[in-house]
């Protein structure tokens, strides 16, 4: 950059930018497939993993589907609308995790059922105080986010 | 007068003398009111319980981080076109605020992970995208101080800076194309009211202000300490050479 001049070096700034400009449209147009951080039921109703393949399955937890069986055991469905895969579970939950609300797992899928080795909850955008989603609730008129 | 008077070191500086006493009030002021408020005087939320009020730190420092690489773009292209030292020493001057709000977004973040998500740390896109931008910031202030010739330095640091920039705008919009990912949504968007409720927004967005004004006084004060430290630099060249 030294010893060129003012216009020699706004024309490489410009070719620069140019080279930024499609590496940040590469990872945008690599990102939908390539770079997932987890896999929809519906992606894996389609296409089921082989059971030795460890992968994230993301979406809802299905309303009514969450049973606590015994010991640390948990059963539950994940849906995204669409596909409803069942999920298997045995440890310590995050405390966002509930019926209705978003989670990530990690672990395999076998004979139907994905056996997770660990779960995340997933948060979605929404902040609101306790005391108006109870005033809501009170009323009648709250409805559940479905994020 | 022109703005790019102020390029002039020594108009820079008498500017800067009267900005940053009350950038340095205004930061004060903004963020002790900004975060007792947000820290006792909001109600908890209907599913994170207390837990939410870290977004106090985190929300503001990860937006700075960002920002603050965009200002370095900037004044890394007026230096790599004009030629303004000020204007290199700034960006110069940035690069440790920035990495510092970097590491309190970084650190925050796995604080509430851990209750909320259930994890400290996710491979997730954005994420991944905004620990690259930390290693940026290191491997920005670390090129500085490796090359002696100060023109030299701001030229490299300035392609590095490019270069970053990538990372920069996909830590912010990694949420937008990435869907599948971990972390939520942006919380600072021009829809927010719909996301964020007003007891929460309104002591953000003085926390926000808070954390620019800090910044602006941060990066002066740096800028100026680097306009003296190449004044003294020239003054012992030329009473060596007397």
């Amino acid at each position: 950059m030294k010893g060129l001049k003012k216009q020699r070096r706004i024309q490489v700034i410009v070719v620069a930018f140019a080279a930024l400009v499609a590496s940040f449209g590469m990872f945008y147009i690599a990102a939908p497939d390539a770079l997932q951080f987890f896999r929809s039921p519906s992606e894996v109703a389609e296409t089921p993993p082989p059971p030795d393949e460890v992968f994230r399955i993301g979406g809802l937890v299905a309303d009514g589907t969450l049973v606590r069986g015994q010991g640390e055991t948990i059963t539950f469905s994940v849906t995204d609308g669409g596909a409803i895969i069942p999920v298997s579970y045995t440890g310590v939950l995050p405390d966002l995790f509930g019926e209705g609300e978003g989670m990530v797992g990690t672990g395999r899928y076998i004979d139907g059922v994905f056996q997770a080795s660990e779960i995340l909850a997933r948060h979605d955008e929404t902040y609101m105080p306790s005391e108006v989603i109870d005033a809501l609730k009170a009323q009648g008129v709250y409805q559940e986010p479905n994020g | 007068m022109s703005f790019w008077e102020y390029a002039n070191p020594r108009r820079f500086m008498a500017f800067t003398d009267r900005v940053m006493g009350p950038a340095f009030v205004l930061a004060a002021v903004a963020l002790s009111v900004g975060l007792v408020w947000g820290f006792f005087f909001t109600p908890d939320d209907f599913r994170q319980g207390s837990t939410v009020k870290i977004i106090y730190l985190h929300v503001p420092s990860a937006f700075m981080a960002i920002n603050i690489w965009v200002m370095m773009l900037v004044t890394s292209l007026i230096w790599l076109i004009r030629r303004h030292h000020v204007s290199a020493l700034a960006a110069k001057a940035a690069a440790p605020v920035g990495v510092t709000m970097t590491l309190i977004a970084l650190m925050t973040g796995a604080i509430w992970g851990q209750p909320m998500w259930g994890t400290f740390w996710a491979w997730d896109p954005r994420l991944t995208s905004f620990l690259i931008l930390f290693l940026f910031y290191l491997g920005y202030m670390a090129l500085w101080s490796a090359i002696e010739d100060p023109d030299t330095a701001a030229d490299l640091t300035s392609v590095l800076c490019l270069v970053g920039s990538v990372f920069a705008f996909l830590s912010r919009y990694a949420v937008n194309f990435w869907n599948q990912g971990l972390h939520q949504g942006a919380s600072l968007s021009m829809d927010a009211e719909e996301n964020i409720s007003d007891v929460f927004w309104f002591p953000l967005l003085v926390c926000l202000a808070g954390f620019f004004f800090l910044f602006l006084a941060l990066v002066l004060l740096r800028t100026r300490t680097e306009i003296r430290k190449r004044r003294a630099h020239a003054i012992t060249l030329r009473e060596r050479a007397a």
